[in-house]
C-alpha cells in the first residue's frame, strides 16, 4: 500500500493534468484551480521545512565547533533580525523601546542556543535562565511599548523603515558586490583560457571577439560589418544549435513526466 | 622566461588591476557611447509605445539584487516609459529577493515621474502616479510555474491582495481585470530560469504578447523563441538597457553603465590578444628548438 498509494496518485492526476488541459469545461477549471491551490498549500510546508533545516544545520555547527562554526550564528542572527522586522513596524513618529525590544530577542535567542548547546550543567543552566529572563522582557516591552506593534496579517512590517534600509543597504550592496567580482575573474578567465590551440577552439574565439565588439562606436565603418557579423552568429548558428537543444530537452521532459505518471520513474520516493 | 612567455602568464593581478584603473576613469570621465538599437529591442519599445492609454502592462521583475546593475535600468526606462505613456502596471515578482527590489523601483520610478520632461521632442508633464490607480504590486509567491498558471485563471487566485494588503477587489485599476486577457503584454525581466516558465506555462498557454529583459550572457538562449514569434523582443543586459533608454530618450544608468562595459571589454579583448601572441610565438620558438 505505501507504494501503490503514491503510485496511483501520481498516474490519476497526472493523467488528469493532461486531459484539463485540452478541455476547457467549468468543471474542469473549477478542479485545476482547486489543485492549483493545493500546491500552494504544500509548497508553504515546505518553506516551514526550509526553515527548520537551516536552524537545524546551524545549530548543529554552533553545536559542533565546526570551522567557521561562527558564520552559522551570523545566518540565526540575519534570519530572526530580518523576521522580527518583518513582521514589526513603529506606530509613531518614535522608535520608544523598540531596539531594546531587539536587543532583548536576540540575546534572549543567543543564550537559549547557548544553553542547548552547551555541554556543562552550571553552564547550560545560566544560558536558558538568561535566555528566559531576556525573553520575558522582550514580551512585557512588546506588550506594554505603545510605540511599535507586531503586524502578522498585513504588510506593514514589509514597509516599515528597518526591514526596507537593512534590505536596501545591506542584502542589495552585498548581493551586488558578489556578483560584480565576478568581472574580474571572468576576465582573468578569458586570458588565460581563450586560445587559438586548435580550429574549434579559434572558432569559439573568433564569435567571442565580434560579439563583444559588437556596437563598439570606436571601430568606425568595420563596426558596422562586425555588428552584422554578431547579428548572423547570433540569428544563424546560435539559433540552429539552440533550437535543437530546446527540442531536445521539451522531448526528455515528455518522456520523463510519462515515466513519472506510469510509474516507471519511481526516484520521487525516495527509491529508484 | 622571453617575453612571449610573459605575455602568456601575466599575473591576474596585473589583470584585476588593469580592469579597475580602466572601469574607474572611463566611470569618472564625462562622454556619451552611441548606442545603435537592435529590431529585438525596437519592436519592445514599439509594442508600449503604440499602446492606448490606460491599457495594462504586466511587468514581472523576476531577479535578485545580484543582477541590479545589469536588469535595473532596463526596469527604470520601461517603467517610466509606460507611465508617461499613461498606460497602467501590474507588478509582480517571482524571485524570493524581489518585492523589496520592485518597491525600490516602483519610488525611484515615481520620483522620475514626478518631474517635467521632454522626450524625443513631446513634452511630459510631471505627474504623481498613484498605487491603485496607476499601478499594482502584486508581491511575491513561490512556485513561479504554478503563479504564472493561477494568474492565467484569475490574478486573483495567487494574490487575493496586493503587496500591501489590499484586497484586488477593491483596487480601482484592477476592477474588471481577471487574467491574461484583460492585459496589453507582459513584459518579464530576469536573471534565471522563471523566463522559461513565462515562455511555457504563460506565453504557451495563455497566448499573450510577451517581451523578455534578461542578462547579456542569457539572450542567446532566447533566439529560438524570438524567431518563432512566440517574444516580440530580447533586451540582453546592460546593451539591451541602453538601447532602450536610446529609444525613450531618456539617458540613465544604462547608457552610463555602456562607458565602462565597452572600456572593459577592450580590455578583455587586448589581454585575449595579448594571451594568443604569446602563444603563438613560444610554439613558434618551441618548434624551432625542436628542430
Amino acid at each position: 500500500m505505501r507504494r501503490q498509494l503514491p503510485l496511483a496518485l501520481v498516474f490519476i492526476f497526472g493523467v488528469f493534468m493532461i486531459v484539463q488541459y485540452f478541455v476547457p469545461h467549468e468543471y474542469s477549471e473549477w478542479v485545476y484551480e482547486f489543485l492549483l491551490d493545493w500546491i500552494t498549500i504544500i509548497g508553504i510546508f515546505a518553506l516551514a521545512l526550509g526553515i527548520y533545516s537551516l536552524t537545524h544545520v546551524s545549530m548543529g555547527k554552533i553545536r559542533n565547533r565546526t570551522p567557521n562554526w561562527q558564520y552559522a550564528i551570523v545566518t540565526m542572527l540575519g534570519l530572526f533580525v530580518m523576521i522580527y522586522f518583518g513582521f514589526t513596524a513603529r506606530t509613531g513618529d518614535s522608535w520608544g523601546l523598540y531596539f531594546v525590544a531587539l536587543v532583548a530577542l536576540t540575546l534572549g535567542i543567543s543564550s537559549l542556543t547557548w544553553g542547548a548547546v552547551e555541554t556543562q550543567a552550571s553552564r547550560r543552566k545560566i544560558g536558558f535562565a538568561a535566555g528566559l529572563g531576556l525573553l520575558a522582557v522582550f514580551v512585557l516591552v512588546a506588550v506594554f511599548d505603545p510605540s511599535w506593534k507586531f503586524y502578522f496579517y498585513t504588510s506593514e512590517g514589509l514597509q516599515s523603515a528597518m526591514f526596507r534600509n537593512f534590505f536596501d543597504y545591506i542584502m542589495i550592496p552585498i548581493q551586488s558586490t558578489m556578483f560584480s567580482l565576478l568581472a574580474f575573474f571572468i576576465a582573468s578567465a578569458a586570458y588565460r583560457a581563450f586560445r587559438a590551440r586548435n580550429i574549434l577552439a579559434t572558432l569559439l574565439l573568433a564569435s567571442a571577439l565580434i560579439v563583444m565588439l559588437r556596437f563598439n562606436p570606436f571601430l568606425g565603418p568595420v563596426g558596422e560589418y562586425i555588428a552584422q557579423t554578431a547579428n548572423w552568429l547570433l540569428n544563424v548558428p546560435n539559433l540552429a544549435a539552440k533550437r535543437a537543444i530546446v527540442i531536445g530537452i521539451g522531448l526528455g521532459i515528455v518522456a520523463t513526466a510519462l515515466k513519472v505518471i506510469l510509474g516507471i520513474e519511481r526516484g520521487y520516493m525516495g527509491r529508484g | 622566461m622571453n617575453i612571449f612567455d610573459r605575455m602568456m602568464l601575466l599575473d591576474r593581478r596585473w589583470v584585476f588591476l588593469s580592469l579597475v584603473i580602466v572601469c574607474v576613469v572611463s566611470y569618472i570621465i564625462p562622454f556619451q557611447i552611441p548606442i545603435m538599437v537592435t529590431d529585438e529591442v525596437e519592436s519592445i519599445y514599439d509594442m508600449i509605445d503604440t499602446l492606448p492609454e490606460g491599457e495594462i502592462v504586466l511587468l514581472a521583475m523576476d531577479f535578485d539584487p545580484s543582477l541590479l546593475a545589469e536588469l535595473q535600468p532596463m526596469t527604470y526606462a520601461m517603467a517610466e516609459h509606460a507611465f508617461r505613456k499613461n498606460l497602467k502596471v501590474i507588478f509582480v515578482t517571482l524571485s524570493q529577493n524581489g518585492p523589496g527590489m520592485v518597491d525600490q523601483a516602483i519610488r525611484e520610478v515615481a520620483d522620475s515621474v514626478r518631474l517635467d520632461r521632454t522626450y524625443n521632442g513631446v513634452f511630459y508633464k510631471g505627474k504623481e502616479i498613484v498605487n491603485g490607480e496607476d499601478y499594482t504590486f502584486l508581491g511575491y509567491k513561490p512556485y513561479f510555474a504554478l503563479i504564472i498558471l493561477g494568474m492565467g485563471q484569475n490574478f486573483r487566485i495567487p494574490f487575493p491582495s496586493d503587496y500591501y494588503g489590499t484586497a484586488l477587489d477593491s483596487i480601482p485599476m484592477m476592477k474588471g481585470v481577471l487574467n491574461y486577457d484583460q492585459v496589453a503584454c507582459v513584459v518579464d525581466i530576469c536573471g534565471g530560469n522563471v523566463v522559461d516558465a513565462w515562455i511555457s506555462y504563460g506565453q504557451g498557454r495563455y497566448n499573450f504578447k510577451l517581451a523578455l529583459g534578461m542578462t547579456g550572457v542569457m539572450a542567446a538562449d532566447y533566439y529560438p523563441y524570438l524567431n518563432s514569434g512566440q517574444v516580440v523582443g530580447i533586451m540582453g543586459g546592460l546593451l539591451g538597457a541602453a538601447e532602450y533608454e536610446q529609444l525613450t530618450d531618456n539617458a540613465g544608468l544604462a547608457k552610463d553603465g555602456m562607458r565602462v562595459q565597452v572600456f572593459a571589454h577592450l580590455l578583455i579583448i587586448l589581454f585575449i590578444l595579448m594571451g594568443n601572441i604569446g602563444y603563438f610565438m613560444s610554439q613558434r620558438d618551441k618548434r624551432k628548438l625542436g628542430r
